[in-house]
């Protein structure tokens, strides 16, 4: 099976102390490392082991500028065979649309059976998979925590419902599926697989290669523009519960039930 | 000599069995036990052959002292007591009787055999001697499998999962020896009974009493006798040596080796494949011990030798608190495995097969808090912490690295500290911290005689950057001029090379190296034992490393550091031995030394919990960030220890062990009634804050002295 994982480098909240710019508009970029998407470390996990059940490449892809190039190179050390940078001035600004229109037209570029995305990322929009899918009129499953494949016919996946249940759905190839968390335990890539995969060549392509145009992507072509970014204000909400060991655990249950915690 | 062999009524060699002349039976026999002996060590011999190299050939006159000291002498068997002041008599029991045993078997094929220089008054002698040393081996076999069969001490249970009891095996093994003291007696006895050599047999032996037994009994009788005991012994001799190589008791030959070859330093770590420098490990193909065949031989050998006394796992801290790892079954295990992968008789299997997944459990290996009190313990010198190390480097070269420890081992790649925590914030402890001791900074440009490496628990925690600000003022306070590398260093990479991650290590070891030799101190200061094992054992070309309590010891020592009286001196302390600062580096007494500079203060002590045998807090680096299966945490297990000890605060010298101790007080509800500091902690806090007057008067005299800016 040839599988596309879509990747995106993100500032780790684990390893920055995430705060605002001066001008309000973004977080302070400035001392920030950067590491691959949560969810894309699961999306190429499990493209990994599909591709080693199933035989067939798995190709990661990332549209950012040349310091992209490390992140695709830490996920193709967890066993792709290719990667794949999408770099562009006129990508710069895109919104989620934008994006999947650069992806769609690397997607095309190959033969691919199956493209995996993270659920969502550091910007909590969960809307590239989709629009991808959309864009290249295949089907689509969010949210996949479960994928089994058969030697021919469709994909059985998993997805977590609201609430905790499972649901399982067939789904015919190709297709794209956005990946949740936990769905596998990724793999640990140390210097030195990163340093095995270093010499591997790295393909570029801009908006011409991808044959795009510029106007369609990037800010010019964004469709939604971000307005403003804060932190909320803290509210003083938390209830503090007081009494016996036996009171709280009382008052706890009653206010899970209540909430919906638990049935 | 001619004497004395005519004077035998009967001997084994000239004897007949069922028509057949004995001594030719007799030669079948040793030939048939010598020559299996010899193919089945030939072929335990054959996965050393393919293992990993490891060169232990250097430092022979040391290798020789070890050999003196933890072979001839013995030296940790008396650690348990009963046991190994048993095994000692066994030990010296066989050593004697090693040549008694040869001549036997050479009697029964040449008659009247007698072991050169064995003649005369020396033969007598050793008779004597002998004589004695069988009946002490007698006697400790009947303790031991009383012992054994009977009392069933806890740390030789075998847990369910990990197969059989091994007390069927240490029985058949000591009714083996057992035979061969009687038979020897008897044999002897039947000698003396019939009026053969000289006089009787020695007083209160085995033999003596087998004599007054046969007392009377005809000729005839006791050259049958005579027979039967030579046959059983000769034949019993055979079986327990071709027999030794097939399971515990191998360690009856392959000792001597283990402890010949066995390691010199402690607080080392094997480099990834020895012959391979740091510089060309990218080339290599596969990184640690991923098939039993990617052991070194030596490690092999330790499998082998390891006589599953228990000792290891009953002092190791995670076998302790329940967690899934047993350094006796990390041998025990491979043994198994050797045995079945390479058997005697049969043709070896093809394929290897993982380790990881198969004998080992990944959990097991990440158990280990690496604090060596298995190793300490071992009379062998088995090593544990290179095997694990190496498990480990197999485990992370897949990628399988639990979730826990994949965040802190990126953030140690990104930031150099396993928090993921801003590199311009590593040194904020040293600024605004109201204790009025300037630092000074590599990065700006400053140096000094001692760098004082800080390392990131320290740097960054908020409780133990007391430690950091403590060490700072302490070292002020001894006139020592120092100088802190700043926002450019990077942990010191202790636990994660033994986490397994060697090539992060290389990268942090490489970068630090840099920054240190840009301080260009003539020494380096340390506050975490992690820190100071690694400086010093791990990193090339740096100065020479001290953890500040060999500093404070000193100082006080010599009258630099004055330190107040204590005042409560009701309360008692203890000192807690941090692993990297006790075993592995051997400084037990600058500690003990600094803490009894405070005048007043009580000192108790965790006895046989302490110094070598301290029992781990639950181990620092990587392990912090380690979820274990567990059924109870270390550091619970050492503070009730120091309670029991009668102690009201614990002391310690590591940043890890302080954090450890802290939280098990808390799970243990004992906040309030115990306490835990670091020795710099309690140092500082004893230092003279007012400047006594000479000292005003030096420091003007000082001041005149300097020149005018």
């Amino acid at each position: 099976m040839e599988i596309l994982v879509c990747v995106k480098r993100v500032p780790d909240p684990a390893e920055n102390e995430i705060s605002i710019g001066p001008d309000g508009g973004d977080i302070e970029r400035d001392d920030l490392v950067y590491s691959v998407n949560e969810w894309d470390n699961y999306a190429v996990e499990e493209a990994v082991r599909i591709a080693e059940r199933t035989g067939g490449n798995v190709t990661i892809v990332s549209v950012d500028d040349d310091e992209g190039e490390e992140v695709v190179r830490r996920q193709m050390a967890m066993g792709a065979s290719q990667g794949l940078l999408l770099t562009d001035e006129a990508f710069e600004g895109s919104d989620g649309l934008g994006t999947a229109t650069i992806l769609a037209a690397a997607a095309k570029n190959g033969t691919y059976d199956l493209i995996l995305t993270g659920a969502q990322a550091d910007d909590g929009a969960a809307q590239v998979g989709g629009m991808l899918a959309a864009l290249l009129d295949w089907p689509y499953a969010s949210v996949v925590n479960l994928v089994e494949t058969n030697s021919d016919g469709p994909l059985r996946i998993g997805r977590e419902i609201d609430g905790g249940s499972q649901e399982i759905n067939e789904i015919e190839t190709p297709c794209v599926l956005s990946i949740q968390t936990g769905i596998n335990e990724p793999r640990y890539v140390g210097v030195r697989g990163i340093r095995k995969v270093a010499s591997i060549e790295l393909p570029v392509m801009d908006a011409e290669a991808l044959g795009i145009s510029a106007e369609t992507v990037g800010t010019a072509g964004a469709k939604v523009r971000r307005v403003d970014y804060f932190v909320p204000e803290q509210r003083a909400a938390a209830e503090m519960i007081e009494g016996s060991t036996e009171e709280i655990a009382d008052r706890i249950v009653d206010l899970l039930r209540a909430q919906g915690g638990i049935r | 000599m001619d004497d004395a062999m005519v004077q035998r009524p009967f001997s084994p060699a000239s004897a007949t069995i069922a028509g057949i002349p004995a001594d030719l039976l007799f030669l079948l026999v040793t030939l048939v036990g010598v020559g299996v002996f010899a193919w089945v060590i030939w072929r335990r011999l054959e996965p050393l052959r393919r293992a990993r190299p490891d060169p232990r050939l250097s430092r022979i006159p040391e290798r020789l002292v070890m050999v003196l000291k933890y072979w001839l002498a013995q030296w940790r068997q008396p650690r348990y007591m009963l046991a190994g002041v048993l095994h000692i008599v066994v030990f010296f029991g066989f050593l004697v009787l090693a040549i008694r045993a040869t001549e036997l078997v050479l009697l029964g094929i040449f008659e009247g055999f007698e072991m050169p220089g064995l003649g005369g008054g020396l033969g007598a002698a050793y008779h004597v001697v002998k004589d004695y040393a069988a009946t002490a081996v007698f006697v400790a076999v009947v303790i031991l499998a009383v012992r054994r069969g009977l009392f069933r001490p806890a740390r030789y249970a075998v847990p369910e999962k990990l197969g059989k009891d091994h007390t069927p095996e240490a029985l058949l093994v000591l009714g083996l020896i057992g035979t061969l003291m009687v038979s020897e007696s008897i044999f002897e006895a039947s000698l003396f009974a019939a009026g053969a050599g000289s006089g009787h047999a020695t007083a209160l032996t085995l033999t003596w009493a087998f004599e007054r037994l046969l007392s009377g009994t005809e000729v005839p009788a006791l050259a049958s006798v005579n027979l039967a005991a030579y046959a059983v012994h000769d034949v019993t001799f055979f079986a327990f040596l071709c027999l030794l190589p097939f399971g515990k008791h191998f360690h009856v030959v392959t000792s001597l080796f283990s402890v010949f070859f066995m390691r010199l330093e402690t607080g080392t770590v094997k480099p990834v494949l020895h012959g391979v420098p740091d510089a060309d490990l990218d080339h290599l193909e596969s990184f640690g011990v991923k098939t039993f065949e990617d052991f070194t031989w030596k490690h092999m050998l330790d499998f082998y030798s390891c006589v599953d006394c228990g000792r290891c796992s009953d002092r190791c801290p995670a076998n302790r608190v329940g967690r899934p790892l047993s350094p006796r079954f990390v041998s025990i295990k491979a043994r198994d495995y050797a045995f079945e992968h390479y058997p005697a008789f049969r043709r070896s299997a093809a394929e290897p097969s993982p380790l990881m997944g198969g004998i080992y459990g990944e959990d097991e290996i990440w158990s280990c808090t690496t604090c060596g009190a298995c190793e300490e313990e071992c009379p062998l010198g088995i090593e544990y912490i290179d095997k694990i190390v190496d498990l480990r480097r197999g485990m992370v070269d897949d990628g399988n690295v639990p979730q826990s420890l994949q965040k802190p081992l990126a953030s140690l790649e990104k930031r150099g500290n396993p928090w993921g925590k801003l590199e311009k914030k590593r040194a904020e402890w040293a600024t605004g911290n109201g204790s009025g001791t300037p630092v000074k900074l590599v990065e700006n440009g400053e140096t000094a005689g001692t760098l004082y490496f800080v390392d990131s628990i320290t740097a960054y925690d908020d409780r133990m950057q007391n430690i950091a600000r403590a060490t700072a003022r302490i070292l002020a306070r001894a006139d020592v001029d120092f100088v802190v590398i700043g926002t450019a260093e990077k942990d010191s990479g202790n636990d994660v090379r033994r986490f397994g991650e060697e090539m992060l290590f290389q990268v942090l070891k490489e970068e630090n190296t840099e920054s240190i030799r840009a301080a260009e101190a003539q020494r380096i200061v340390v506050s975490d034992p992690h820190t100071l094992n690694t400086l010093r054992h791990d990193y090339d070309h740096i100065p020479p490393v001290h953890h500040v309590s060999e500093l404070i010891a000193d100082a006080v020592a010599c009258g630099e550091l004055t330190l107040k009286p204590m005042t409560d001196p009701s309360k008692a302390y203890t000192y807690h031995d941090p692993c990297y600062l006790g075993r592995h580096n051997g400084s037990y007494e600058a500690p003990r030394r600094a803490l009894d500079g405070i005048p007043g203060l009580r000192r108790v002590e965790m006895e046989g919990n302490c110094r070598d045998r301290a029992f781990c807090c639950g181990g620092g680096g990587l392990m912090l960030f380690y979820e274990p299966e567990e059924e109870q945490r270390m550091g619970v297990v050492r503070v009730q220890q120091a309670r029991e000890a009668g102690a009201d605060v614990i002391v310690t010298a590591c940043p890890y062990c302080l954090t450890n101790i802290e939280d098990a007080i808390k799970v243990a509800g004992l906040e309030g009634e115990m306490e835990a500091l670091d020795l710099v902690e309690l140092i500082d806090g004893q230092l003279e804050r007012e400047v006594e007057a000479p000292d005003l008067v030096e420091l003007i005299d000082g001041q005149l002295e300097q020149p005018q800016t």
